[in-house]
């Protein structure tokens, strides 16, 4: 077959027919894909909600979504088995770092997970375990509403504070720790305006 | 014959990334695994096959003109329908993966071939052009995702082979990424005689 001369009506022609199927079969390819990618991110919300409560079936009740200082988004989920924190913290060494942070009743930290971080592979990338119960940087347990941690909330040994950096990586665990403080009060601001909002009302019953 | 001698042209003679040096910013930027490499090379292998077929299939139709506007449109969608489908039913290669998914769009191997092969052959050859490209990518990315991982940090396919300790992180990160492609090419250059 001889190849269509390069006219105007003819370019016009293919481009808007080649461009038309080609929207048409993506709209189509959306229509079956949407369902899963749906479920997909609903279930990734669940299991870390699930993990930082260290729970199996939390029932997320309410979702709050406000802004901390800075204007980063925070998202609150309060569920039958205590409250997780979804916070930002743009500052980590590869740029964003998102956390989701489980308190329970008084205020202390129950669990966390880093949900998205472009930290450095074998540094800042192991805030996902460094902090975690029993690990050198254990924040599990902690508070950040005590008297001591009044000043500046959480912060690493070299600030002052009482948790240890991952080596190498103090601006990754600041950043981390920036984080988790933008939870707690998110999550403290929230508990003390809106009593429903919390999870202690279930919880008392 | 004649297929198994285009499958062969693109894994050895013309490979894309020891031999054409195409792809370079999927090859250093995915390959810090041998996993991640050998997504990310399947992923572009999938892309590279339709857009062939497709394209030899449409090239007496497109103008001249409006040959690689037209071509990017079909890769595009390809990459488009490629993503949602990662990101429905394999969302955890998806995670790791997810950024460079849309590169793939420019990738100058996939617009390479459809220029220098497709464009000018029948869909049956152009099918076989894409799978032998496709595998040599594909192999290239494996080999160079397998030693930095294992150099970077001693283990294969998150099989450990030794002491993460022992580890060089160098190989993890974007130097070691040119560092182990540099040698690669080297030895590849030197025993395959090309």
């Amino acid at each position: 077959m001889k190849k269509l001369p390069s006219t105007l009506p003819n370019m016009l022609c293919v481009l808007t027919l080649i461009s038309v199927i080609a929207a048409g079969a993506l709209a189509y390819v959306n229509t079956i894909t949407q369902g899963p990618i749906e479920e997909n991110k609903a279930r990734t919300l669940t299991e870390g909600i699930n993990t930082v409560l260290g729970v199996s079936d939390a029932q997320v009740q309410n979702t709050t979504e406000a802004e901390d200082a800075n204007g980063n988004p925070v998202i609150l989920y309060a569920t039958d088995k205590g409250v997780a924190v979804q916070a930002i913290d743009p500052n980590g060494f590869g740029g964003k770092l998102k956390v989701l942070v489980g308190f329970d009743d008084a205020g202390a930290i129950k669990g966390y997970t880093v949900l998205e971080h472009a930290e450095t592979p074998g540094l800042g990338a192991k805030a996902n375990f460094w902090f975690q119960k029993g690990e050198k940087g254990d924040i599990i347990g902690k508070n950040p509403g005590d008297a001591k941690y009044a000043n500046s909330g959480l912060t690493v040994s070299k600030d002052g504070g009482d948790v240890d950096a991952i080596t190498a990586s103090t601006i990754t665990s600041r950043a981390f720790l920036r984080a988790v403080n933008v939870a707690f009060h998110a999550y403290a601001g929230a508990s003390a305006t809106d009593g429903q909002t919390g999870a202690s009302p279930q919880i008392h019953n | 014959m004649k297929y198994i001698k285009i499958l062969w042209n693109g894994i050895l003679k013309e490979n894309p990334t020891f031999v054409l040096l195409l792809g370079m910013c999927p090859t250093l930027g995915t390959t810090s695994s041998a996993i991640n490499g050998m997504s990310m090379g399947l992923a572009t292998m999938a892309v590279l096959i339709f857009s062939n077929l497709i394209i030899s299939c449409i090239k007496s139709l497109v103008p001249d003109m409006v040959r690689i506007p037209s071509y990017i449109v079909v890769i595009a969608s390809l990459v488009t329908a490629l993503q949602m489908f990662m990101q429905a039913f394999t969302p955890e290669v998806y995670k790791t993966l997810g950024l460079f998914i849309p590169l793939i769009v420019v990738n100058c191997i996939i617009l390479g071939r459809a220029e220098a092969f497709a464009a000018k052959r029948g869909p049956v050859e152009s099918i076989f052009d894409g799978i032998g490209i496709g595998l040599g990518f594909t192999i290239a990315l494996t080999l160079l995702g397998g030693i930095r991982e294992l150099l970077g940090t001693g283990k294969l396919f998150d099989v450990t082979i030794y002491s993460e300790n022992y580890g060089m992180l160098l190989f993890v990160l974007a130097p070691g990424a040119f560092i182990a492609l540099g040698y690669l090419i080297a030895i590849v250059k030197k025993t395959a005689k090309i």
